[in-house]
């Protein structure tokens, strides 16, 4: 009840923080929707239509009623609610971030596993290796050296864009997630474009998230590892995976989930940069290509978008916790 | 054990080594950053231009140079911003607690919730793109860290000997909060602020990336990134260089705090 609580709380925060940038922007909102050649009249009129001189608070007010009614406005840029604009790119950036998700969940726990059933020198300096380089390398400049050397000179994989071009003009893209759109086209070629376009990103997003879930799953698993009850498993003879998978998994399952919760949440932010350097449609591109055309509206609509999941993330952990580990219940 | 002093180490050298390049700068490099020699545009590495020179025919190795200023420059004065405001919150907030305590500490978690790089681009897509709204976007997402910090560990000296023998001899107020409850405050903070350097120089060059830093022709690492990914099939060391100097100055701030990290 506390967490719900306090979830609701941050995001009416974030919705007057958007509130506040719009109102502090020195984009004048009736002047980038009539333009700069209208004619007086036009402008006073946009100006009542958006109720830009009604006093702070009630406009706030009107703010928050539109969200409710999922009225996020609309972008300059393409003409239609920003509101529909989202709902047509966010499905491109979840599938990004839940197959980076995946992979590094796999990868992480099997890294962490092997480290703690080692524990010595050089599994340990490995690890450390990998959280570190991977908390430093700057995420975008990543993936253009990695575009330089296996699409550009490799050839191993597509480069930008989420498919090769012959098919990106030739298959309907319904739902925007684009290996199920790729495969329900019917053409192996399009599936195995798919495929080899989200390679790297998938890769350089796990890059950004590797080295959290490793960390953080050694921690917990090399701390429960020094119980009693592993002690005694190992006593009653229970062999040394049977203990990690039957004993100690279970109870390190909480911790686990709430940093891969948290890091999934953080994908969130990555999928932006990536995006905007693999040219991939999605929440991040939008958000960059709106930045750079002061699309006002659809600026803050993505930052809500955005904002929201990554609180709602963060904010679910403590459920999911109580789900998982009957002790926090 | 040894290898984490040898991290702390490498990023204590490190780290004097770009603080030495960017108050040098005038005299290590060799060109003008700004001077443009059309003529000598895209060339790639060699004596005269040690890592080649971008498609103005600007000289990388000076743009880098200079950039440095800019990175640690940034870098130091959202610290200066982000370290006091979130302290000061904490330890207020630890030491009052009450009704102070529960609107501080509702604050700090509520912006501590909040996701730091896409806020941030927000703050500058809304405010304008430039140096000091990136600034003031990093510091109001970066001090809520100080503040749980601060308050966690005043909570916990509120109630020992030596805070209790210090208001006995007469000393209270800020005094007392400051002179006796921050210095205690320092080891944790030091892991902290280290880390959330890193942080901050891979959240500027990623915003210099996308275009919203500093405007052009200033030299930014984020930025000649940027640039230098236009090119990158051809010529790739334009972009090569600033990347592995954002890398190389963010890893040595990463290798400080675990270094750090592990002699508490």
């Amino acid at each position: 009840m506390r967490g719900l609580v306090s979830l609701v709380l941050t995001l009416v925060v974030l919705v007057v923080v958007t509130f506040l940038l719009l109102k502090l922007s020195p984009i004048d909102p009736a002047l980038a929707r009539v333009g700069d050649h209208a004619s007086r009249s036009a402008y006073l009129q946009m100006r009542q239509e958006l109720a830009l001189d009604a006093s702070w608070p009630l406009q706030l007010s009107r703010y928050f009623g539109r969200l409710f009614h999922g009225d996020l406005g609309v972008s300059l840029s393409s003409g239609q609610p920003v509101a529909d604009d989202l709902r047509r790119v966010w499905p491109a950036t979840a599938e990004l971030a839940t197959l980076a998700m995946a992979v590094s969940t796999i990868l992480g726990l099997a890294l962490a596993t092997i480290a703690v059933r080692r524990v010595g020198r050089l599994s340990d300096g490995l690890i450390r290796l990998i959280s570190l380089v991977g908390n430093s390398v700057p995420i975008f400049w990543l993936g253009l050296i990695a575009l330089l050397v296996f699409y550009a000179r490799l050839q191993w994989v597509g480069g930008p864009g989420r498919l090769d071009d012959a098919y990106e003009y030739t298959i309907a893209m319904p739902t925007g997630v684009v290996l199920f759109d790729a495969w329900r086209s019917g053409m192996p070629g399009a599936l195995v474009s798919a495929l080899s376009h989200l390679v790297l990103p998938v890769l350089m997003l796990t890059a950004y998230a590797i080295g959290n879930v490793t960390r953080l799953s050694r921690t917990t698993l090399l701390k429960e590892m020094t119980q009693e009850y592993v002690t005694l498993a190992r006593a009653k003879g229970a062999g040394e995976l049977r203990v990690l998978l039957h004993h100690v998994l279970p109870n390190a399952a909480a911790l686990i989930l709430t940093a891969l919760a948290l890091t999934y949440a953080s994908l969130l932010e990555g999928a932006v940069l990536v995006e905007t350097v693999f040219a991939r449609p999605g929440l991040g591109r939008y958000l960059t290509t709106a930045l750079f055309g002061g699309d006002l509206p659809a600026i803050l609509g993505a930052t809500l978008l955005i904002g929201a999941c990554f609180i709602v993330l963060n904010g679910l952990t403590d459920l999911l916790v109580r789900l998982v580990d009957p002790r926090a219940r | 054990m040894s290898g984490h002093t040898a991290a702390a180490r490498f990023g204590l050298l490190v780290i004097a080594m770009f603080l030495v390049v960017s108050l040098a700068a005038p005299w290590l490099a060799s060109f003008d950053p700004l001077l443009q020699e059309i003529g000598d545009r895209l060339q790639p590495p060699s004596l005269h231009h040690w890592l080649g020179t971008d498609g103005l025919g600007r000289d990388v190795l000076s743009r880098l140079i200079y950039g440095t200023r800019l990175t640690l420059g940034l870098a130091a004065f959202v610290a200066a911003l982000m370290v006091p405001i979130g302290l000061t919150l904490g330890i207020l907030s630890g030491h009052f607690g009450g009704w102070i305590d529960w609107v501080l500490s509702g604050l700090t978690n509520i912006v501590m919730a909040f996701p730091q790089l896409i806020l941030a681009l927000a703050f500058v897509g809304a405010l304008g793109p430039g140096l000091p709204n990136v600034a003031l976007a990093l510091v109001l997402t970066g001090w809520p860290a100080y503040a749980r910090l601060a308050r966690a560990e005043t909570q916990l000296l509120r109630r020992t000997d030596y805070i209790a023998a210090a208001q006995m001899l007469g000393i209270v107020g800020p005094r007392l909060l400051f002179g006796h409850v921050l210095p205690a405050c320092v080891p944790a903070l030091r892991v902290r602020l280290a880390l959330d350097l890193a942080g901050i120089i891979l959240a500027a060059a990623a915003l210099g990336f996308l275009g919203l830093g500093v405007r052009p022709p200033t030299p930014e690492w984020g930025t000649m990134v940027a640039e230098g990914g236009k090119v990158v099939f051809d010529q790739w060391w334009i972009a090569a260089a600033p990347g592995t100097a954002v890398l190389l100055a963010s890893l040595a701030f990463n290798c400080l705090a675990d270094g750090l990290r592990d002699r508490e």
